[in-house]
This record gives structure tokens, sequence and C-alpha cells, in this order.
């Protein structure tokens, strides 16, 4: 019997999973996938909103403006990579300038400091690449970047280290009342808890719907696109290039990302489905080419992969938080941008919400910093010499293009919630996200995982169950 | 009639090649006479090097790379390289030992890359 | 800090022979630095035969011509350290590498030779859309699996790119008893050899699919299910009313080498666009004085041969550097018109040298009946025939070095064809 049971180890579960580890409470996250962060959390833009898209008193603007308060500590905390860059909001048009005033007017009501306006000249002072076509453009200081897939991964890692039970693997299969609480049907176990807290992105519908026999929760599943283009392009910009919003959300942006690479995307286009995640011709061209109306220069000779990610889009509109119809049923649903940035704000009053009705004490044995992973990529010669006097495989590359030495890997598999996989490996410490795309360092990896995990190399997958890299030996 | 490309230089001729006399084989659409004496032997007696990889135990390495020491006509190709699989390497191995001796024709497997012993 | 005359990043073939070619010029205090556990380089995986028909005018295993160096490297005792991979070189000719053993490492050199080899280029940088499943290897990690681990990457395969490793490993898959169900080509010819295509795929019956791409990758349960082709427009875009799908559980890209020049980033090394490598004299020497670049990190050759030919002259000129440092009175650029893609060197360096200096150049498209002319300011001052050439296949031509030498300051050396007709 747990206290609370949540569902879905995304950036959303993940963080309520760590806000109320801060309380005496026995807590567990059900994830279907066989590692954290695997759904719109590992494929976003990785922007850090400033809140001034939202309307003012809407739950994204209120937890928007919140969460990027939290950014730095947390970012800190949890060693994460985060940088408050800026950005701008393109206007293209004279006559389209009100619309700026209008969103610097909205920021100010939701609580944003450091909004501007600047004419295009000044735009193209500070980033140079920007189209000459930009005539003025709304700059927002506080505006930051996010490895989102690694933030996830630490406020998991950091939950798990202060007793958090993750069920990795275990798919929801049912829900049912029971007499203190709900009975929760998984994959390969049953599970009872006091409360659930719904945080499956966009499968939360289904997951509510099911239980309450109801139609009454509609998560539409919009796909976005994106392309990453070569590190060497790292300078095109540093701020977030925004162009004025449309109906379908903030548009297709140009960001440089916390590693150096420049992102390109998301488009925007709503599915049947709630898993297809597969690339387009059609969506990689909308997406460079309505990028280069921000930064002509951007070519496709530099893009070194192209990935899709599915936003869980509210019918209403708002965030979905709180208690639901059914007593100690929660959902924290349709949380799409800014929910990356909210996620923060709205676990602590999730969080905060269900300790209140646990009457659960406060965890004084809660230590709120996890250390990363060395990255060797980014440290001084020194630091260097120190890290590899400590273990020389961290002397040892296996990633040439982003630089990662053996004993990250061996790091990434062994700590909590450790990598299963080359994806795994890959999202916790870059191995194979630079230019040659795994080429080189695969069959090394495989091994490295063999090894630590003790398996035969035939059995070491790609990303999950079924995907196995090889199919067997030669002989 | 037989339809060749040869594969002497980047031109790739089209041979087509009259084998209906092995005594007597005539060859038109080559620019050269290279492409002759290739049609002639891919007509006759193709032959082809085979290369593959064996496991090898006792070393530093899993498995050491091998190849024919001539050619092997090229019908039989898969033979040989059935044969090829039943090869069990032990370290030490170097480049030119013979893993597999008379395995079709009298032509035999060698290594082509060292493998040391641990 | 350790001092050395001669650093090397890389010991593959092109560092092998640069490394050999300059203790033969009289240089002693040589080191090459290798990331792998190994020397040899990419050649240790390339385990079919065909090499060194030039060089030993026998043909041997990559794994066996690799060895031919390592030997003439180990008789004169250069040294070498294995499983150290450089993470940076300074303008100044500062080497930074790291290993197990010694940890962080620093040389400062007064030569530097980047053989640092080319790597494949993925999926992403020729925008295949579809599903991001396991399933797609490039060639040469398909070709390291099999041939080094021993492992199958899958059964039916189908292989994009019709350059000679993607050939190669058509018929290794098919050696290791996997279907091959079709070679695509997004070209209307191949850039392999004629003697692949004949031996990798017609032996096998292995259709090979001309101006086709690959528009879609589909996938069930994590693993590449079926890949969709469509034949291609003479401006390379799919038609898409002339797709097939083709079910498969891998696809194999060997889409383009890319020479890999983040060293020579760091070092402030001017690049080319059209190479991807650096810009260097007749001497291989980079924009940065004394520090040197051959082999495919330099451009992508098609034969190894002509890697160790190129490496072995970088090797004497870098030991010539040294002893002598070289006094160079300006340069003359070279370039390329009229389906000359590029040339290396792009500038011959005026000094009292008159050795002949070789022009290595790619064309653009296939063209039979051509000649290569060398013009100087319009005239013709040498020219080669040829019946073809391919855009898979380096040319050379010689100049007279002397010749050179007498060019005026504000001529430029022209490579061009003149064309009789193209296919």
């Amino acid at each position: 019997m747990y206290d609370v049971l949540i569902i879905g180890a995304g950036v959303v579960g993940s963080a309520v999973a760590r806000e109320l580890a801060r309380y005496k409470l026995s807590i567990a996250v059900a994830e279907k996938e066989q590692d954290v962060a695997m759904g719109t959390s590992k494929a976003n833009s990785g922007i850090v909103h400033a809140g001034f898209d939202a309307k003012t008193g809407t739950n994204k603007a209120i937890y928007n403006v919140l969460g990027a308060r939290m950014y730095p500590q947390l970012a800190e905390e949890l060693e994460f990579p985060y940088r408050k860059n800026g950005a701008f909001v393109l206007c293209f048009d004279e006559s389209d300038k009100y619309k700026l005033e209008e969103l610097l007017e909205q920021g100010k009501r939701n609580g944003v400091s450091g909004l501007s306006i600047l004419t295009g000249e000044k735009v193209r002072e500070i980033e140079p690449n920007v189209s000459d076509k930009v005539v003025a453009a709304l700059y927002a200081e506080t505006s930051g970047i996010v490895s989102p897939y690694e933030m996830t991964i630490a406020l998991a890692e950091n939950a798990a280290e202060n007793g958090v039970e993750f069920l990795l693997g275990q798919e929801v299969t049912s829900i049912k009342r029971s007499k203190k609480g709900f009975k929760v049907q998984l994959s390969d176990k049953t599970v009872e808890a006091k409360i659930v807290v719904n945080c499956a992105g966009v499968y939360a519908d289904d997951i509510y719907n099911a239980f309450t026999d109801s139609q009454s929760m509609r998560i539409i599943t919009r796909k976005g696109e994106y392309c990453l283009l070569d590190k060497k392009c790292g300078g095109l910009t540093d701020k977030t290039l925004f162009q004025l919003p449309t109906e379908l959300g903030k548009g297709i942006l140009v960001a440089p990302t916390t590693h150096g690479n420049i992102i390109v995307g998301p488009t925007a286009a709503d599915l049947p489905v709630k898993d297809d995640i597969d690339t387009t011709y059609t969506g990689l061209n909308l997406a460079f080419d309505t990028a280069t109306k921000s930064v002509p220069s951007l070519s496709r000779r530099n893009i070194i992969t192209q990935f899709a990610g599915l936003r869980a889009h509210p019918e209403g509109g708002d965030f979905i938080i709180g208690e639901s119809e059914v007593p100690n049923f929660y959902n924290v649903a349709g949380i799409e941008s800014p929910g990356l940035t909210a996620a923060p704000a709205i676990a602590v009053d999730v969080a905060e919400e269900i300790a209140n009705r646990l009457n659960a004490d406060k965890n004084s044995n809660f230590n709120p910093k996890r250390k990363a992973i060395p990255c060797f990529a980014r440290m001084s010669d020194s630091e260097r010499e120190q890290l590899i006097a400590r273990n020389p495989l961290y002397g040892k590359i296996v990633c040439r293009c982003e630089n990662v030495t053996e004993g990250e890997i061996v790091d990434s598999i062994r700590r909590p919630l450790g990598a299963t996989d080359l994806d795994g490996v890959k999202r916790r410490t870059r191995a194979g996200m630079g230019r040659c795309q795994m080429g080189f360092c695969t069959p090394r990896i495989m091994e490295i995982l063999a090894r630590e995990r003790n398996t035969d190399i035939t059995e070491i997958t790609k990303n999950g169950k079924g995907s196995n890299v090889v199919l067997g030996r030669t002989e | 009639m037989k339809e060749l490309i040869c594969i002497n230089c980047p031109l790739g001729c089209r041979l087509n090649v009259d084998d209906s006399n092995l005594a007597d084989i005539k060859v038109t659409g080559n620019t050269c006479l290279r492409g002759v004496k290739y049609a002639v032997s891919e007509v006759t007696a193709p032959k082809r090097m085979v290369t593959s990889s064996v496991p090898v135990a006792g070393s530093s390495v899993s498995r050491v790379s091998v190849k024919t020491d001539n050619p092997v006509p090229k019908e039989k190709i898969f033979d040989v390289l059935k044969l090829i699989k039943t090869v069990k390497a032990t370290a030490p191995v170097e480049i030119g030992d013979v893993l597999y001796r008379n395995i079709c024709d009298g032509v035999n497997i060698v290594a082509t890359s060292t493998a040391p012993k641990v | 800090m350790k001092n050395c005359d001669l650093v090397i990043i890389g010991g593959g073939p092109a560092g092998l022979a640069a490394a050999v070619a300059a203790f033969d010029e009289g240089l002693r205090d040589i080191i090459i630095l290798e990331r792998e556990p190994t020397l040899g380089g990419i050649l240790n995986q390339c385990i079919h035969n065909g090499f060194g028909l030039h060089t030993f005018k026998e043909e041997l295993t990559g794994p066996e011509y690799a060895a031919r160096f390592e030997k003439l490297v180990y008789d004169r005792k250069i040294n070498y350290k294995l499983g150290s991979t450089v993470i940076n070189v300074t303008p100044q000719k500062v080497v930074t590498y790291v290993n197990e053993q010694e940890g962080l490492s620093k040389i400062q050199a007064k030569a530097i030779i980047l053989t640092c080899g080319c790597r494949e280029r993925p999926r992403g940088a020729i925008n295949i859309p579809g599903a991001r499943a396991a399933g797609i290897f490039s060639a040469g990690t398909a070709q390291k699996l099999v041939n080094i681990q021993g492992l199958m990457p899958g059964k039916e395969v189908v292989i994009l790119g019709s350059g000679d490793i993607g050939l190669i490993m058509a018929r290794r898959m098919t050696f290791e008893g996997a279907h091959v169900k079709a070679v695509v080509e997004l070209m209307p010819y191949s850039s392999g050899l004629n003697r692949n295509i004949v031996q990798c795929l017609n032996d096998f019956n292995i259709p090979l699919k001309f101006s086709h791409t690959v528009v879609d990758i589909k996938a069930t349960n994590g693993r590449v299910s079926s890949v969709v082709i469509a034949q291609v427009n003479d401006k390379l875009q799919p038609i898409m009313d002339t797709t097939e799908e083709i079910s498969c559980d891998t696809l194999l890209l060997s889409v383009g080498l890319v020479p890999e020049n983040e060293l020579a980033g760091y070092a402030g090394i001017e690049i080319s666009p059209i190479t991807n490598g650096a810009i260097v004299d007749d001497r291989m020497m980079t924009s940065v004085e004394g520090i040197f670049e051959c082999g495919n990190v330099l451009h992508v050759h098609d034969l190894v041969d002509y890697v160790s030919e190129e490496s072995a002259h970088a090797g004497r000129c870098a030991a010539r550097y040294v002893t002598c440092s070289g006094k160079v009175n300006g340069y003359v650029p070279t370039v390329g018109t009229n389906g000359v893609r590029y040339v290396v060197p792009q500038k011959i360096a005026k000094s009292d040298s008159a050795e002949p200096i070789s022009l290595r150049m790619r064309v653009s498209n296939v063209f039979k009946n051509v000649e290569i002319a060398v013009l100087l300011d319009g005239e013709k001052i040498t020219s080669r025939k040829k019946q073809i050439v391919t855009p898979g296949e380096m040319e050379t031509i010689v100049l007279n070095g002397e010749l050179v030498q007498k060019v005026k300051k504000g001529q430029k050396l022209e490579v061009t064809l003149n064309v009789g007709g193209t296919k």
C-alpha cells in the first residue's frame, strides 16, 4: 500500500514525485516505458518560457511565471543543464507591431520582468544573423533554455534517492476503487495507493476516462517535428528566436540548445493516434522553411538529426491540475507548453495539497541535491586530470564527437534509474548525440552495456523492449 | 550469349560474349583487350577470392579475419563459407597462418589479421 | 609539458605512411597518437581484398595492408600511443591527449600532421523521414559489428547508397546468411567500382536501383519493418507516385563520407567548404604554419594506395619543415573548372624546391573521352586523356615543379576538363 501512486515518469510525474518526497510518504511512480522521460519530456523545444504568452489568470500563466523563477535554484540543486539566454519574439510586419505591445502588456500583467520592445536594427545588433525583414521584437530577458530529458532524469533520480520507488515498464491497465483508496493493475503486478496522481501526458485522458467510465477529459495529441543542427552552427543565435504566435501555438523557433547545437521547430499537427513520432518530409520542410524566415542563413546541410515529439493539448486550452471529481484522484494533465517551465511549480502545489490531505509530516532527511554525471567535455584540463586520476576510465573516450568517456557511460548505467539501453546512455551522457550520430560508438557502448549489466551483447536494445540492436551472432 | 560488365576500369564496358564454342569465344563491346581476357575467364572458369572472419580463443581480440589464399570457383563460394564457419582459431595467430587446409581445390584459408596470445 | 618534433594524430594508413616517410627523411623524434586500441585505423574492419595493387603490386585485405605499414613503423621503432584520444590542438601546436595510463598530457610539437580520417554521413544529414527505430546503421558500423564483433545487424537488408562500402556490405551480409533485398542509389550512376558491382551484387542477384531513394522508414515494436523507396526526378527529388515498399528489418546507409576536422577547427585551420578538409599547399601544410593534413581527413580518397602516397609526401614535407623550416615566397592558387569539383592542394608554395607536384581532384559528373588539362593563365601546360572520369574516382595529374616555380605573382593554375561527351 503506497500513500501516493504517480502515473507517468515524465517531467511532471518526476517533479511531483520529488516534491512529494519532501514529506514522510511512501510514493511510487508507474511508467509504461523502460526509462523515465520517454514521452513529451524527451522531445520538445527545451525552453524555459518567460511567461508573457499565456492569458493572464490561467493556470498556464500562473505556473509559467512561478516555474521560471524556480529554475536557477533547481538547476543548481540537481545539476542539469540550464541557461538564461533571453528570447526575442520577432515581428516581420509594421502592422503587427501592436501584437508585440499586447504581449508585453500581458507579460507585465502575468508578473514577468525584463520585457522590452526593440527595433529591428537593435535586434540585429544583438543577433546579427536575424533576418533583415524583422522590423521589431519583444525581448524577454528571463527566457532560458534547458535540457528537458536531463532535467527529468535529474528530478527522477533525486526522487529515487529520496525513497520514491520507480516501477518502470509498468503500464497501467486498470484502476479500481478499493476500501482504502485505489487498486491499480500494472503490467506485472497490482498495487494499492491512497492517492493516485495522473501525470500520463498524452495518455492522461485514456487513464482518467477508463477509470471514470466517461469521456470527461480530452487530450489532443499534437505532433511537433524538429531538426537539430551541428554544433558548428551554434553561433547562429544565442537568443531563442520566436515568431509572433499563431492559433496552434508559439510557432517555429530557432534556439541554441544547452549543449551548443541549434534546434529548429516544432511544427504542429493534430494526430488521431498517440504513438506516431515518425518524422515526415512535409514536417521537415515546413519547420525549416519557416525557421529560415527568422534566420535566412540556416542551411539544411548542417542538420545532424530530426525528431518528433507529442504535446498533450487539453481541449479546454488550460492545464488541468488538481483533484478530480473522484476524491483522492488527482489529474495533472494537458501540460503542453509552457508545461516544461511550469512543471516544478505545479509539482510544489500538488504535493502540498496531497501532503495536507494525508496529514504528512515533512521528511527531514530529504536531500534536494543530486550530483550529475561528470561531464568530461565541459571540464577544464586540470579537472580532467583529477577525474582520470580518480578513475582511469575517464581517460578513455568512447564518443569522439561529444568527447564522452567510458567512465561517464559506466556512471550512467550504474546510477539509480540507470541507463539500460543505447538511447538511455545517450540521453544521460550525450554519447551518440554528435555529428556521427552513434556511427562510431554504437559497437563500443553495446559492449559496455553488456559488461555492466552482465547480459549478452545480443540482448542490448536501442530504446526499450524489442529494439535489439543486432539480431544474433554471425555463427 | 552472355552479357557481362567488364571490371577492369570505370568504363565498365558492356561485353557481349558468344560462348557457344568454348574453344573460340567471341567478345564484342569491349574497348580494350583486357575486356576479352576478362570475358573469357568469366565464361570459362569464373573465380573469386572469399574473405570472412572467424572466432579466436585465448586472445585480446575475439575474431581474426581470413581469406582464401587463391581464388575459388565462383559456384563454390557458399560451400567454402560453410566450411569457414567451422573454423575456430586459437591464439597466437599470425597473418598467413593456415587455418583450414585445402578447403576447396587445393586452396587454403589463411589468417589476414593477427591475434596475440594473452 | 613534453616536447616533440612531429606529432601525428591518427594511426591509420595516413598516419603510418606519414610517420615512416618522416623517419626516412631523417626525423627521429616522432610520435603517433591513436585513439583505438590498435594501429591500422578503419582498414582493420575492411577484411575484403583489393587493397594495395598500386603500392605492393598485389591484392591485400585491409588488415594485411595495414600490417605492412605497421611493420615499417615497428622496424623503425617509431613511438606510438594507443587508446589515446587527442582532445585539443592549438595554433601554437600544443597537442592535448588523454588515455587511461597517463591521464591528460600535453605535447609542444614543432610540427603536427592531422590524419584523423573521415566519418560516415548519418541518416539525419540526408533527411530520411520516418520511424526512429533499431535496425538503421551506417554501413561502416554494420561492418564493424559483423567483422570485428561477429554480430548480425539484421537478416533482411536494404542498402541505401552504392558507394564501395555499401556494395562490400551487401556481399558481406549475404555471406553471413542475410537476404539483401536491394541496393538503392540516388544518382543515375554508382560511385563504386565496377568490380564491386559485379562481384558484390551481380554475383548474388542483388538488384541495384539507380535514381531511387528511401522516402520512409516504418517500424513495429521498435525495429525497422520496411522501407519505402521512390524514384527521383532529375533534381533528385522523390516522385511520390512511384513508391514501393520493401519489407526488411535493417537499413544500411552508405551515403557519403565527411572528413573529421574537429581538431583542425580548434587549431583555427581554414577549411574548404567543398572537400570539408583543410586548405593546404603542395607541402600539405594547412593555413596554420607547421600543421599538415593528409589522407581522408583532407579529402575523401577512393583508394588507400593514394592515401599512403599523399601521406608519405606530407610526412617528408613535415620532416623538412622541422629541420629547415622552408621559406615560402608566396603562393600560386589552383582552381578546378568545367566539371573539376575541387583540386588538392588548393595552392602551391613558391620555394626553391623543384619536385614534381601531384594535383588530386574529383569531377562532378560522369564524363567520357575527356582531357584533363592544366592551364596557366589560359595556356595549357600539361594534360592527360581519359576514356572516362567519374565522381567516384580521384584523378591525379603531375606537374613539373620547375615550371610551377617560374609562375609569376598574380597568376593561377586552372585544372579543367575538355569534354568529348557526357553520359
